[in-house]
């Protein structure tokens, strides 16, 4: 089995607090790998750790066995790290097609280019609008993000993380506050994603990790609780009191 | 448009050239620059100032409207720029390209080695640095008194003709005619950048950051070259001054400097570059007439303007771009139209 | 030696009385006001003017210049910066700097561009020798004075009511506005202190200073230096920044006048890029 993403024993306080305790993680290649918890079990905090935007106490963070905790965020990106965020984070008036360029050029390393003009950068460009139209995003590909409707600014964000041909995507709670009839189109463009990707899903629908996860990640207190299969969980009575049983 | 549907990658295409393309006013600005040679020979020198100030603001756009970096003593590089054009013109080689390009040089050098300093840090720190290093340049100039006049400023510069052909004449047609040039190909310059994917990438990293290190942009080298960029241009308009004007004050390293070049962007509109150029004709235009009317305190009406400008809203004032045919605001109109057909 | 220290001292602690409003405003409303200087030089002013035109004597300026400017300070807090709170910082330099201009013009036009003086009440004139440091009286007095504030401001924002609700609007607004606290009349209060402040200031300063319309651009540096240096968590930091300056520049002008500035300067820049928040900003503060 090749490991894709490891932490070992990761450490993150803040003054008196430990939001993240200790934390010895290992993420197959390829898994479907969903990281679950209540509110507070310091969820966000270990991906921002992950993704560089905190620095760890202690502890170490691996990426297809390479340490990499001490990079800043964009050098862990170029590694084949990618996330989406709970909260869309897009670049206001750019259109889609403006964002799909930046993600897809700055991937190639065209992002110094000063003199090239965007629209003779024909091979970005033409999968941009390839990657746009997967996301159902062609139509509106001219129109200013801020003026999509929200789901459509979700499959955006989404589209982005995809872009960067990431090793593995975090996924931040990808469906929140998609309105219930837009939802389906985007857990459907999730399950669609290349197999060769490795996924951690970081969600509170229950039934959209059940379905969708192999693996899950029980974190509690910011400290690893419990770690199995989907029915191992399921069945896992701990679990239930600490979690599933708040939220019924 | 033909009626055949476009594919995606085609019509992908098509948007990316539509905003790259040359618009209707743009090129309408500078055929008027070019006709004011013929139309207004009595105001060549206000012309000239006019030309001066817009590249100087175009080049605070470049790293205010694109990078977002608030800086309060933009100057330095202006300063910087007319000082070493007339020190090269006094003491070693007259002719003014020469000296333009040794300014631009010099003050590009400075602002990459002044750089780290906006790097890092809150828009507060940034502001404090930038005038901290403007300060310390107009000291610097007014201590040096040996190489720069001090006080009295930098006299005895003589410019020989122009590539040794065009003579800067009394009444400053060429004078004119040689700043427009330069700002016509800056400007051009600065356009192909601010379009290219690394000019992409600055929007991006200024307006999300977070996001932008998430695409795997790391801002520090994108800072770094368009706040070198932006000082050389700072510096090449100050070297027009200078050569322009045989003549370099201390004055061009003063705070006002700092904080008129920043009132031109904003009655122009950042982010779109030729805002510095409008606000430079609009700032010229309205200090003249002010200082006609109370010769000695057209102060107290500027700071008025801004405050105006600052409680209207800058983005309110600077609407009057929407009705330039084929404007980036107008094109806005236009999607947000075409966001409602989406919906 | 001593007696440039102990000039040095009085310099520091007028800045610091001059600066700390800037401080206040800059930490608790998050707001770039580098018009700060204008109400300094209100101050200084009011004091000529109720001096040389009508006669009156100094120390009824020094209360008179702290309470119109908190007054001129109130109504503009009321009708303009208030409207600001939540813009850009961009925004905040240009109009402060908008108020700068208009001020130093609007002063040059009812008082003229020269150097204004003022002549001190005779027993704060002249220097007395103590134990071979010359000590001038007027400087004293500045540092009594000063010092005297800077205690009752310590005091007043540690252990009253108004102090306790200042710092829980600093530290989360919408948590003292939770609380039930006027987050409003607070600001409008500091802002009126912190104006109040930079009047006297200007009031005291005017002798040492010197007075003239461009008061507000000239030392606006060493006000961003105060409080940049100093951080804006606490008045303790302002307050030795403002020392350290004051007898740095002091000494400098003294030994090497011609570095002097660069040292200043160059030193600012230093500290902003290794210490961003300040020389003695708490870990994690702003």
């Amino acid at each position: 089995m090749t490991v894709a993403l490891e932490t070992r024993n990761l450490v993150k306080r803040f003054g008196g607090f430990t939001a993240t305790n200790d934390v010895t993680l290992s993420v197959r290649q390829g898994a479907r790998h969903a990281l679950i918890g209540p509110n507070g079990a310091g969820k966000t905090t270990l991906i921002n750790l992950l993704t560089g935007v905190l620095a760890p106490n202690s502890g170490q963070i691996l990426l297809s066995g390479e340490e990499i905790s001490r990079l800043p965020t964009h050098a862990r990106v170029g590694r084949g790290l990618s996330r989406t965020f709970q909260i869309n984070q897009l670049f206001g008036d750019f259109t889609p097609l403006d964002s799909m360029m930046l993600a897809i050029g700055e991937r190639e390393g065209h992002g110094g280019m000063a003199w090239r003009q965007l629209s003779r950068d024909r091979a970005v460009a033409d999968e941009a609008a390839a990657l746009l139209q997967r996301f159902r995003l062609a139509d509106a590909m001219g129109v200013a993000t801020t003026l999509l409707p929200y789901g459509k600014q979700r499959l955006l964000e989404i589209a982005l993380a995809i872009a960067a041909k990431p090793k593995v995507l975090l996924l931040d709670e990808p469906a929140a506050g998609v309105p219930e009839e837009e939802r389906h189109e985007v857990l459907s463009l999730v399950r669609e994603l290349p197999a060769d990707v490795t996924v951690v899903l970081i969600e509170h629908d229950m039934d959209l990790v059940f379905s969708f996860a192999d693996r899950i990640s029980v974190l509690a207190q910011g400290a690893l609780f419990a770690e199995g299969t989907v029915a191992e969980i399921s069945k896992d009575p701990q679990v239930k009191a600490i979690y599933l049983g708040e939220d019924a | 448009m033909s009626d055949k549907p476009l594919s995606a990658s085609e019509t992908a295409i098509g948007l990316l050239k539509r905003a790259g393309r040359w618009q209707i006013w743009e090129i309408a600005l500078w055929l008027i620059a070019i006709a004011m040679i013929f139309v207004l020979p009595s105001k060549m020198l206000i012309l000239t100032e006019i030309t001066i100030l817009g590249l100087f603001a175009v080049s605070l756009d470049l790293i205010l409207g694109y990078a977002g970096i608030v800086s309060l003593g933009h100057t330095a590089f202006f300063g910087l720029g007319a000082y070493v054009a007339g020190i090269f013109a006094r003491d070693y080689f007259s002719e003014p390209v020469t000296g333009l390009l040794v300014a631009g040089v010099v003050s590009g050098l400075f602002g990459f080695a002044t750089s780290f300093l906006v790097l890092r840090g809150s828009d507060l720190t940034r502001l404090m640095t930038t005038f901290g290093v403007a300060m310390l340049l107009a000291e610097l100039a007014n201590q040096a008194a040996w190489l720069t006049g001090g006080a009295d400023g930098l006299s005895g510069v003589t410019i020989t003709p122009i590539l040794g052909l065009f003579e800067f004449d009394l009444w400053g047609r060429n004078g004119y005619i040689y700043a427009l040039v330069v700002l016509m190909v800056l400007t051009f310059i600065a356009r192909r950048i601010v379009n290219s994917p690394y000019g992409l990438s600055l929007k991006a990293i200024k307006r999300n950051p977070v996001r932008a290190a998430m695409l795997g942009i790391s801002p520090t080298r994108r800072i770094v070259a368009v706040y070198t960029i932006a000082a050389a241009y700072a510096g090449i308009a100050g070297a027009l001054l200078a050569q322009t004007t045989s003549f370099v004050s201390p004055d061009v390293l003063a705070f006002h400097r700092s904080a008129d070049v920043l009132l031109v962007l904003v009655i122009g509109g950042t982010g779109y570059l030729y805002g510095g150029i409008f606000g430079a004709i609009i700032f010229t235009v309205l200090r003249d007439w002010l200082s006609v009317i109370t010769p000695q305190y057209w102060m107290f009406w500027i700071g008025l303007i801004l405050i105006i400008i600052v409680m209207v809203g800058p983005e309110r004032i600077t609407r009057w771009q929407a009705f330039l045919p084929g404007s980036a605001r107008a094109e806005r109109l236009k999607a947000r139209k075409a966001a409602e057909d989406v919906r | 030696m001593l007696t440039i220290l102990f000039d040095g001292i009085a310099y520091g602690m007028l800045l610091f009385v001059l600066a700390c409003g800037l401080s206040i405003t800059l930490g608790l409303m998050n707001f770039v006001n580098l018009a700060h200087g204008a109400f300094a030089m209100a101050g200084g002013y009011i004091t000529v003017i109720m001096m040389n035109r009508y006669g009156l004597s100094f120390y009824w300026c020094l209360p008179a210049a702290f309470l119109v400017t908190a007054l001129i300070g109130v109504l503009l807090e009321r009708t303009l910066y208030r409207r600001l709170y939540k813009s850009s910082h961009l925004d905040q330099v240009l109009f402060s700097i908008g108020l700068v201009f208009m001020s130093i013009a609007a002063v040059d036009y009812f008082m003229g561009g020269q150097q204004q003086l003022i002549s001190l009440p005779p027993e704060l004139r002249g220097r007395f020798d103590f134990f071979g440091v010359g000590i001038g009286r007027y400087r004293l007095f500045i540092i009594v004075l000063c010092a005297a504030l800077t205690i009752a401001l310590q005091l007043a924002l540690t252990r009253t009511r108004f102090g306790s609700q200042l710092r829980a609007a600093v530290d989360d607004g919408r948590v003292a506005r939770g609380l039930g606290i006027n987050v409003s009349v607070v600001f409008a209060l500091t802002f009126a202190l912190g104006s109040g402040l930079a009047g006297l200031g200007g009031a005291l300063g005017t002798e040492i200073l010197g007075l003239d319309p461009n008061f507000p651009l000239k030392f606006l540096i060493y006000f961003m230096i105060v409080v940049t240096v100093g951080g804006t968590s606490s008045i303790t930091g302002p307050f030795v920044a403002a020392l350290l300056l004051g007898i740095a520049d002091v000494a400098g002008k003294y030994y090497v006048p011609q570095a002097g500035a660069f040292i200043i300067y160059g030193v600012m820049i230093l500290v902003l890029i290794l210490r961003p928040h300040g020389l003695f900003a708490r870990e994690g503060g702003r």
